[in-house]
């Protein structure tokens, strides 16, 4: 992460899926690393099912800013279908990152992007949070591709830190910390690239 | 020694309350501060804090719960939001004219019609003349620091205090904070011995009774010294504050207003937002400078207009409509404080973010740009304007 830079992060959920829940994830580890952190949701008539947009900005600096974020770094769509119905790469700067739970070739999904140009990661979190859980908890996984994406902690730190939060949480359920565990390990290995054209990285 | 942790603005008043182990809590939760009630039960649950929990059908119980208990001579807490605040409407009077120090912790959140969730100052501001002081913040560390001086304030001056934080914004957003361990709090906020109280059986007395014309208006004027007098109170708790934290407070903060030629007035939250727009006009040369009202009960008159006497043109932004045709509170209050200079500056006024509107950076610079135009030409226009509202073919 480059220094002084804020990163700002958007993320795309529908109620229920845990979208809020690792955009605060990822302010706690973040946190964890010693950076200043922002994680929010978007609050309107919720109700499950319904889309959700939820923030993180991370930095070196204190963050005093508490608008919306409009112009994110990444974009990370938890639900495929939200493609359809909300313009998630709003904003989205051309050379940021969307970042999309979806069994699909990043390649594929294009079309449904509008004028966006920048780089589509896919990684099949639902088939991960099944292989390694046994149900559809795709935000763990969600939440791993992003580390791994956005390098905006190192994500050697990030597995430890998660693995430490993990085993507190679910002290009498460690069959729950290995499951997480291995999700969020796969997850990093499993992204797949569409990168911009003429792009590093 | 300060504790980094990350927190919501919510769970920084829980754990504030946590420190300061009040007697007394009277709980209705609403949105969006059921989260401190939610929090503080399990303190209570975990046996981290022995307050007795009352837990009620209404808010204006939970007030009632509160004024019963801080007459008996008890440290009584509650918090609450927009229609809950609304709902305590006639014990907010009972509070503060029986002299009840209560300490009330508002997240702040639209009044209903129509019915909405988020975050604006309609709720406080609606019941700014009701006799309490008001204190509001920007983020999580502000509240946190602003609850654990309330008591210290509020039962010295005997007047019934409001901690005010925007709603979702601060409340339900996970940044760092520096907290204080408990001891030192425990020292700062000290026990309360309140002078005259319903247990005490050496001084038997009635709280509440009519107010017969002949007294009615002593007690009013008595309200009202007392609301003259907390200011130096709370100057006063927070230099005590400062020295064991390192974090300074005033009545307000003034950013980057030493040179400033325009500067807009605001409060909580969207100063933030403020500050990071003043930063890069700053940086582009702009002579520009923002104040965040921290106590807007008792006004800072004589201090907001010192501080503003050497602007040229200055914006009030308010976040509620008082329907006063001419402006919001905030305004009607900075533009009365600026009365009494030489030199004024020409003053406008933005009704701002209502019912959850975001504002942002470009909504900064677009009211700066105004304010330059102003202050070249001399020319205010229109006083009493709106912004972020959308144009009537974009809401079709």
């Amino acid at each position: 992460m480059e220094k002084n830079k804020t990163v700002e992060i958007r993320w795309h959920g529908r109620g229920g899926q845990g979208a809020k829940t690792a955009c605060l994830l990822l302010a706690d580890v973040a946190f964890s690393s010693g950076k200043q952190v922002q994680g929010f949701p978007e609050y309107g008539p919720e109700r499950m099912g319904a889309p959700i947009t939820a923030y993180n900005r991370i930095s070196d600096e204190v963050n005093r800013v508490h608008s919306n974020i409009y112009n994110p770094d990444y974009v990370v769509v938890v639900d495929e279908t939200l493609l359809h119905t909300v313009d998630v790469t709003a904003g989205l700067s051309q050379e940021g990152t969307i970042i999309i739970n979806s069994p699909k070739e990043p390649a594929e999904l294009r079309p449904l992007l509008g004028a966006y140009q920048g780089h589509i990661c896919t990684v099949d979190a639902a088939d991960i949070s099944m292989r390694t859980l046994g149900k559809n908890f795709p935000n763990t996984p969600m939440l791993a591709a992003t580390v791994a994406v956005s390098q905006v902690i190192d994500p050697k730190r990030f597995v430890e830190d998660m693995e430490a939060s993990l085993k507190h949480k679910f002290a009498t359920k460690p069959q729950v910390v290995a499951g997480n565990m291995e999700a969020l390990k796969l997850a990093m290995e499993e992204i797949k690239w569409d990168r911009k054209e003429g792009k590093k990285s | 020694m300060a504790i980094k942790e990350r927190m919501s603005g919510n769970e920084a008043v829980a754990y504030a309350m946590r420190q300061v182990r009040p007697d007394v809590m009277g709980a209705f939760p609403i949105t969006p501060s059921t989260e401190i009630p939610q929090y503080f039960s399990k303190y209570i649950a975990d046996g981290k804090v022995d307050t007795d929990f009352v837990a009620v059908e209404s808010e204006h119980s939970a007030m009632s719960v509160c004024i019963g208990a801080a007459a008996a001579g008890a440290r009584a807490i509650t918090a609450t939001s927009s229609a809950g605040l609304a709902f305590m409407w006639e014990l907010l009077y009972v509070a503060a004219s029986s002299r009840l120090p209560i300490t009330m912790a508002v997240v702040n959140r639209a009044l209903t019609g129509p019915i909405n969730i988020n975050n604006d100052h309609s709720d406080s501001m609606g019941c700014r003349d009701a006799g309490w002081i008001q204190i509001y913040a920007e983020d999580n560390q502000e509240v946190y620091d602003n609850y654990l001086q309330a008591m210290p304030i509020s039962e010295y001056c005997r007047i019934p205090i409001m901690i005010c934080q925007d709603g979702f914004i601060t409340s339900h957003a996970v940044q760092n904070i520096e907290l204080l361990d408990d001891d030192t709090v425990a020292d700062f906020v000290g026990e309360y011995q309140p002078e005259h109280y319903l247990l005490n059986a050496k001084e038997p007395l009635a709280v509440g009774p009519y107010g017969v014309s002949p007294y009615y208006m002593e007690i009013k004027k008595g309200q009202a010294e007392a609301m003259k007098a907390a200011g130096t109170r709370i100057l006063e708790v927070a230099e005590a504050f400062e020295k064991i934290s390192g974090r300074k407070y005033g009545f307000f903060e003034a950013y980057r207003m030493e040179d400033a030629e325009t500067a807009v007035v605001v409060i909580g939250s969207t100063a933030g937002t403020g500050k990071a727009a003043v930063d890069q006009l700053r940086a582009a040369g702009k002579k520009v400078g923002l104040i965040k009202v921290r106590v807007f009960r008792p006004f800072p008159m004589k201090e907001l207009a010192a501080a503003l006497s050497h602007v040229k043109a200055v914006a009030v932004m308010d976040k509620s409509e008082g329907f006063s045709a001419c402006g919001g509170p905030l305004f009607a209050e900075t533009r009365s404080a600026l009365y009494d200079l030489e030199n004024r500056p020409k003053a406008i006024n933005y009704v701002y973010g209502l019912g959850g509107r975001d504002v942002t950076i470009d909504t900064f610079e677009e009211i700066f740009d105004e304010l330059a135009h102003i202050a070249e030409t001399g020319e205010v226009g229109e006083v009493y304007r709106h912004i972020g509202v959308r144009e009537q073919e974009a809401v079709k």
